[in-house]
């Protein structure tokens, strides 16, 4: 995640909030593709990124139907990796001190992005910039992109002529990777890719995933 | 109502409901240090099945297919620090490559 530089007030956050939305905001396309690949039309996967808005928590509603599962399973997988964002407004909200609309306009976008740019600033004003620069910038490029994506994958036709059955894992893997930064979670790891895939031939699809929340409790309840 | 738009409906009406009521209840609520441990480790596990099944399962099958390939590329691209979106163009084009002459 981008660093203010604190000695460049204003024009530093301004330039962190643009980079991360532009890089992170392209990464859409991956996703407009991947819903369409995985048979979302262009409209529903164009509404996840406008309302969901969540970019793990999106290509988990498509990987879990793509794998098989039921609604109800893409549902709970989706929201168990939400549960960050809340986590996120509780520790921004005496921060940016909102009040009505406003508050409800932020908490559409608190995300991993708006969050890590504004806690990365080193005074409150840059930080709540950080925030409404970081949260827009983000939700404009991200949904532009999803459109892009999502038509451009309309397009082509068969999707696994073009790899895009391998690029929604390659997606999640991306968004694992920078979460891999200590050994508890590279055994988690270890641990969750040998529970769902013994699980996947005997349960229904979808349930492997799910079923993995579980090793999450267990590394996580003991310090 | 399609299995499609109850997963779109349902996923957004969810997310939107937890991102307000964290920005709405009073931090002690939630603030236990079990609970914040547990919810830095389930983004790890899910993505990690996720990335599992989405390479190695057919339906309830496991195989090995064009999509491994494309992912031990996603891996080294990773390990060589390339961005996201080379990361995923990668394992896109390798995938396709074995898709299309395998």
């Amino acid at each position: 995640m981008c660093r203010g530089l604190g000695h460049n007030l204003g024009v530093s956050v301004k330039r962190d909030s643009f980079s991360v939305s532009i890089t992170v905001g392209a990464y859409g396309s991956a996703f407009g593709a991947a819903a369409v690949a995985a048979h979302f039309s262009v409209l529903q996967a164009c509404l996840l990124s406008l309302l969901l808005f969540s970019g793990a928590s999106q290509f988990a509603v498509v990987g879990v139907i793509a794998a098989g599962g039921t609604p109800i399973n893409a549902i709970a997988t989706s929201t168990l990796l939400g549960t960050r964002n809340g986590l996120y407004g509780l520790r921004l909200a005496p921060l940016l001190k909102l009040h009505g609309w406003k508050r409800i306009v932020a908490a559409q976008i608190t995300i991993d992005e708006s969050t890590g740019v504004a806690l990365a600033q080193n005074s409150d004003e840059d930080a709540r910039k950080g925030f409404w620069y970081t949260g827009f910038g983000v939700y404009l490029f991200w949904n532009l992109f999803t459109l892009a994506g999502a038509l451009g994958a309309q397009a082509i036709g068969n999707p696994s002529a073009w790899g895009l059955d391998a690029a929604v894992p390659a997606a999640f893997l991306g968004l694992l990777w920078p979460r891999l930064t200590d050994r508890k979670s590279w055994v988690l790891a270890g641990f969750a890719i040998l529970l769902a895939l013994t699980l996947t031939p005997f349960v229904p699809a979808g349930i492997p995933i799910i079923s993995c929340t579980l090793l999450a409790v267990l590394i996580g309840w003991r310090k | 109502m399609s299995a499609f738009w109850i997963a779109v409906t349902g996923s957004s009406v969810l997310a939107f409901t937890i991102k307000v009521l964290g920005a709405s209840v009073p931090e002690s609520v939630l603030s236990h240090p079990r609970l914040l441990r547990i919810n830095i480790f389930i983004p790890v596990a899910l993505l990690t099945a996720l990335v599992a099944v989405n390479t190695f399962a057919d339906k309830t099958k496991l195989v090995i297919d064009n999509r491994a390939l494309g992912m031990a590329t996603a891996v080294v691209l990773l390990i060589a620090k390339a961005p996201f979106p080379v990361v995923v163009l990668g394992a896109a084009l390798t995938s396709a490559l074995a898709y299309r002459n395998l």
